[in-house]
């Protein structure tokens, strides 16, 4: 039986999320297994399709039909989520962990005042009375920076800002004290500045209060600045976990070696970018094999064959790549 | 040599409305007294993040929207004085690359067509050596002859993309206009497209004002930069002054920001005196002074910055 060692705060085992359309399936996460510990934050990057927000919709239980886990195990203080009642599983989603989304545009209803919007969580986890709610909103308004909270409660929606609207949707991820907060693309959709400051409130609140997040992106920089630890997926799988700093000094899988060279980066004086050749293969036709050999530069007759599995390489690395075959 | 564009104190204004059901209605200034040369063969890059007026620029230096005031003046000629008819003929010495290779290009059209249709309709290539011209644009983009009979949907978005490039490039245009061009790629096929956009200046005498968010981007393809913040210029020179030595407050935080440092910024929507620096509410440099008028554009040689405080 599986240990849950207790550092780690959640456990993915060979989570397989698959999507059943008519003729075909469609395997959007496929066999991914990594750990969350108490008071990290986990990056997972990934370009679109890569199955990175299904992964996290996976743990939330929040697959969009014709979708469902097929298979695996994600375990989260001491529960699997994926046997969880549908009851027990409402407890959890935004209760003991949060979410924040890309667009602070539509993920607020319009027509109710934002204070009102945070209250409402409030009043579904907790059994706080209406006084000791209101109490609780206005201050976390505080808590994600702003000064008038009395003024802020009061305001809807679209009286905000970009960054102001994310703020409230952070305020509203952490209203119950999540011991995990997942956060998909929260910035994508802001300004470089509002990003910033978005990006140093976050890790504020998982440092202040201990809380651990999973930060989704596509973003390399980001993580840079952000992470403890990264994870890179392709194709829907895992294709290397490693320590951030070890992530950006010496990448492990190739591909991960060609995202970070194809991003520019301000000191080289390169006269060209290093570009990945090819493009991500779409689901229905990947390849046999290693899913990134086609566009590998080091690919080998074994690439070709079976599909490799998660080699260790150093302590807390790991990754999908028969090079590190020992 | 000599210059291919020349824009002069070029102004945009908005009519917008409070709210949907208010009468009132106030002006923003999108442009707001924008002036600058780009020489042949050289390429501008234009930064700032959105509402800071960089692709409403864009679109009056092409016409496609008519600026209120200033002139853009395309080899010589004034391009906001000539008709419509005329204009259309100088487009083909302009052409355009839009951020969204999805609606750029036209679904019902094979590729083959969409290439074909600026050639022939600028009369650059008759029917007969229609097809080899195509062919060679499609190698100059690298692209497969396969894709020659394909439609859009059955293409990617950097192969897309490359075809909007491919297009762009067919009536031999002297300035290329890209309105941020990779940012809705992947990752991985950005760097291809930017590799794409180096060639294509290296293999020609073309000239290029490159539209983008991300600096990092930017800077790697541009000789010059230009930092627009609501409307204005707020610091402008040759790619190596702006990055060695930035001289604006906003320059120096999209710097610090693509690099992945990131300041925690100053609430934002303050009121503001009418008259003053519009970086004002978020600018970590700011004194008593920045609220006495709005900063010029000034500098010694190319380099110059709109900021009191900082000077060039």
């Amino acid at each position: 039986m599986l240990i849950q060692e207790d550092h780690d705060l959640l456990q993915l085992e060979g989570v397989n999320t698959s999507f059943f359309l008519d003729s075909s399936v469609l395997r959007a996460v496929d066999n991914v297994s990594f750990e969350i510990r108490k008071g990290e934050i986990f990056g997972l990057v990934g370009e679109s399709g890569s199955g990175k927000t299904m992964t996290a919709l996976s743990i939330m239980r929040l697959v969009p039909p014709p979708g469902r886990i097929v298979d695996g195990k994600i375990i989260f203080e001491g529960r699997d989520l994926a046997l969880l009642p549908v009851k027990e599983m409402e407890g959890v989603r935004g209760g003991r962990i949060g979410m924040i989304f890309q667009e602070p545009m539509s993920s607020l209803n319009p027509v109710f005042r934002v204070g009102d919007q945070i209250g409402e969580i409030l009043s579904a986890h907790t059994n706080l009375t209406n006084k000791e709610i209101r109490d609780k909103s206005l201050q976390l308004l505080k808590q994600v920076g702003f000064d008038e909270p009395n003024q802020r409660y009061v305001q809807y929606p679209h009286q905000l800002s970009g960054g102001q609207r994310q703020r409230i949707l952070i305020a509203i991820a952490i209203a119950c004290n999540p011991s995990l907060v997942i956060a998909d693309e929260p910035t994508t959709a802001l300004d470089v500045a509002t990003e910033g400051q978005i990006l140093s409130l976050l890790r504020e609140l998982v440092t202040g209060y201990r809380m651990s997040m999973l930060f989704i992106t596509h973003n390399l920089h980001i993580i840079k600045g952000l992470g403890t630890r990264v994870g890179i997926m392709y194709a829907g799988r895992m294709l290397e976990q490693n320590r951030v700093a070890d992530f950006f000094k010496e990448p492990l899988h190739p591909y991960s070696v060609g995202l970070l060279d194809s991003v520019v980066r301000l000191k080289g004086d390169e006269k060209r970018l290093k570009a990945i050749p090819g493009a991500v293969p779409r689901l229905s036709e990947l390849p046999q094999g290693c899913k990134f050999h086609p566009r590998c530069s080091k690919v080998m007759a074994i690439c070709r064959g079976d599909e490799p599995p998660m080699f260790a390489v150093g302590d807390d690395q790991w990754v999908r790549c028969y090079l590190y075959r020992n | 040599m000599g210059q291919v564009l020349s824009v002069s104190e070029l102004e945009k204004t908005y009519e917008v409305r409070k709210t949907a059901f208010s009468a009132r209605k106030t002006l923003i200034k999108a442009v707001d007294k924008v002036s600058f040369d780009l020489d042949r063969g050289k390429t501008l890059g234009i930064v700032g993040e959105s509402g800071s007026g960089k692709s409403t620029l864009a679109r009056c230096l092409l016409l496609l929207e008519r600026p209120d005031r200033g002139t853009v003046k395309f080899d010589g000629q004034d391009l906001t004085a000539m008709s419509e008819k005329k204009l259309r003929d100088v487009r083909r010495k302009i052409q355009v690359i839009f951020q969204d290779p999805y609606s750029s290009l036209n679904p019902r059209k094979r590729i083959f067509d969409t290439i074909a249709e600026p050639i022939l309709f600028h009369g650059i290539a008759t029917k007969d050596g229609l097809r080899e011209k195509v062919m060679d644009i499609f190698q100059g983009v690298g692209l497969d002859e396969d894709f020659l009979d394909k439609y859009p949907h059955e293409m990617s978005g950097g192969q897309r993309q490359r075809v909007a490039i491919g297009r762009a490039l067919a009536t031999n245009p002297s300035l290329l206009v890209a309105d941020e061009p990779v940012s809705s790629l992947d990752v991985s096929i950005q760097a291809q497209i930017v590799n794409l956009f180096i060639d294509i200046r290296e293999r020609s005498e073309i000239s290029m004002i490159f539209v983008s968010h991300d600096l990092n981007i930017v800077r790697f393809i541009s000789d010059d930069i230009m930092v627009m913040y609501r409307g204005r210029v707020v610091e402008k020179g040759t790619k190596d002054e702006v990055f060695s030595r930035p001289l604006h407050p906003y320059t120096r935080m999209l710097i610090a920001a693509s690099q992945g440092t990131f300041q925690a910024v100053k609430d934002e929507g303050r009121a503001l005196a009418d008259a003053s620096c519009d970086y004002y509410s978020r600018c970590e440099k700011r004194e008593p002074r920045c609220t006495q008028g709005v900063p010029e554009l000034v500098g010694t040689g190319d380099h110059k910055t709109a900021c009191f405080m900082e000077r060039a």
